[in-house]
């Protein structure tokens, strides 16, 4: 049966590279008609908009002259945009190898957990639907100066911090992220591991291997096409941390919580449509730069994206 | 060996400690009474030299907070409708939309289709900040900010869906698809009697997704809504903490409800759907 639906799949991939015949064509018509709605509305929301940001980007406010790079460079010498690119860098370095080294440690210990296996991942995925305006509350009662972690560590004979309104409060938000995110990438962890052939265990006990060196040389390997993934979901979600630091601290938190979406949004108050053109142009092709060098190292092959 | 997983199970235990923990805290804060609650965390929003504190279990439990956010704060139901109107059809456009574009990618082959689908991965990538001005921009062009479909637009067509369902799409037997074509059945029928039932969990991962991310929203709102008549509960929440504490413990537990059933009631799609995820075709 196998044998029979692999041939009948190749036949059909024979075909299409030789004469197009009407039977082709109307399946690329079809093709394109289910696609047209969705491929319609991106180009009219998404990509024309996105094309009329690039060409502002290049020119003046006022008057519309061409600007050259000018907006670009009064971005990258603006003190709030140097700030919020730092802070938004040092989180998502701090972050992502956080989170994907304390997602997989946990996703190994719940792997070995027969009977409980399932609580733990429901409990670890629960955050995932916690709105986050919904655990600010309680972020303030447990990390306000009189709060509840302050509390604990005045018992413990400790001085307090006042983890919101000072550089703190860069923690208070690596924790949220931690909090937040780890069940989602233990879903995928976890799938990862369970591709992984258990003869290769076996095999290796049967060689002696040790615990670690079967994480070494079967597990890690065996999950290098999963890491690169998660890494771009964690870095997409990273930028969504912004929530939690607006609604815990406001448009103007502590300078290391300035994230690139304040300043953002304060240029949006302001209307500065052309410093922002510039800005979302820079940190989009970053971002695109970023992912392409983490994915030529990371030995991803060129299927796999 | 036993020793080992002992040790795991207590350390996974007590991380799970600081997920249940939080939880516990917001549900039994909703059922203390006033005085209680302004004694428990009282001193984090006033200036008081005291220190917020704890009861495991309310000293007394009452439903009063329930029943006062629900009487008397119109406002609520105001924001909590706001919600609804903001989330649902922007998902029940991606049905329209996003379903058979994920089909066309899974199914066919097509020139430019490679193409295509990698700028769809290169518009899931790109995180608010990058899509602001633009949609800021078409949004203004079309006078619709200040509207409930300044959010629904922008989310009927989102990437991300096209791009968990055609994972789904792609996993049924092609042999079925051709068995269904021997029998005569046009493009459209296939769609309608194979794809959607054969990929119906991959579209209720991507609903359950895309429900979750919503619901949460609070860049959009900020960005295109003024109007503060307009703003969903997300941006709600946090205005009324600080004057009502008990009232807002309840909001808080309100507001997560409806995200906790769907997770409760869809966490096996969930799961597909993360996992469909990831990037690796």
């Amino acid at each position: 049966m196998q044998e029979l639906i692999k041939k009948f799949t190749y036949e059909g991939k024979g075909a299409m590279t030789r004469k197009k015949t009407t039977m082709q064509k109307r399946e690329s018509r079809a093709a394109w008609l289910f696609l047209a709605p969705s491929l319609a509305g991106i180009t009219l929301f998404i990509l024309i908009p996105f094309g009329d940001v690039v060409r502002r980007s290049f020119y003046e406010a006022m008057g519309g002259k061409f600007a050259g790079v000018a907006n670009y460079i009064t971005v990258f010498n603006n003190g709030a945009f140097q700030l919020a690119a730092k802070n938004t860098s040092r989180f998502i370095l701090t972050c992502i190898p956080l989170l994907l080294a304390i997602s997989l440690f946990l996703s190994v210990l719940v792997m070995g957990q027969r009977k409980l296996g399932d609580f733990f991942k429901s409990s670890f995925l629960i955050p995932m639907a916690v709105p986050v305006a919904s655990i600010v509350l309680l972020w303030d009662i447990i990390f306000d100066k009189n709060g509840l972690l302050n509390r604990m560590i005045l018992m413990s004979g400790h001085q307090p911090v006042d983890w919101m309104n000072t550089s703190k409060a860069f923690y208070v938000l690596v924790f949220s992220y931690l909090w937040k995110n780890t069940g989602y990438d233990m879903v995928l962890w976890l799938a990862g591991l369970s591709g992984i052939a258990p003869a290769l265990y076996e095999a290796a006990s049967i060689d002696g291997a040790g615990a670690w060196k079967k994480f070494r040389y079967i597990t890690l390997p065996g999950l290098l096409p999963t890491a690169f993934t998660l890494f771009v979901l964690s870095l997409i979600n990273s930028f969504k941390v912004f929530r939690e630091a607006y609604l815990i601290a406001g448009s103007y938190p502590d300078n290391s919580i300035y994230m690139l979406q304040h300043l953002f949004n304060n240029w949006f108050v302001t209307l500065d449509i052309q410093k922002m053109c510039a800005a979302a142009i820079i940190v989009a092709v970053i971002l695109l730069l970023f992912i392409l060098i983490v994915r030529r190292y990371s030995g991803v092959r060129e299927e796999d994206l | 060996m036993k020793a080992k997983s002992f040790l795991s199970l207590g350390l996974l235990l007590i991380i799970v400690l600081l997920i249940w923990g939080p939880l516990w805290m917001m549900v039994t804060g909703s059922f203390m009474g006033a005085q209680e609650i302004n004694e428990m965390i009282g001193p984090v929003f006033g200036n008081e030299d005291k220190m917020a504190g704890w009861h495991l279990i309310p000293r007394f439990p009452t439903l009063k907070p329930y029943v006062e956010l629900l009487l008397d704060s119109p406002n609520f139901f105001v924001m909590f409708w706001n919600s609804c109107r903001q989330v649902f059809p922007g998902l029940i456009g991606q049905l329209f939309i996003a379903v058979p574009a994920a089909w066309s990618f899974a199914r066919y082959s097509f020139k430019g289709k490679k193409p295509l689908f990698i700028l769809y991965i290169v518009l899931m990538i790109m995180p608010f900040q990058v899509t602001m001005v633009s949609s800021y921009l078409v949004l203004d062009k079309f006078r619709l900010l200040n509207t409930d479909f300044a959010l629904i637009l922008p989310n009927i067509f989102s990437a991300f869906p096209v791009f968990i369902m055609e994972k789904f799409f792609k996993a049924i037997p092609g042999s079925l698809i051709e068995a269904a074509k021997i029998d005569g059945a046009g493009e459209l029928k296939i769609f309608m009697h194979i794809g959607i039932p054969m990929g119906a969990s991959g579209i209720v991962s991507a609903m359950v997704l895309g429900f979750l991310e919503a619901w949460n929203g609070i860049e959009q709102p900020l960005t295109f809504l003024k109007d503060r008549a307009l703003w969903p509960l997300s941006l709600y929440l946090p205005e009324i903490s600080k004057e009502k504490l008990g009232a807002a413990m309840v909001a808080s537990v309100i507001a997560m409800m409806p995200a906790i059933l769907i997770f409760l009631y869809g966490q096996k799609y969930i799961e597909q759907g993360i996992a469909a995820s990831g990037i690796k075709e």
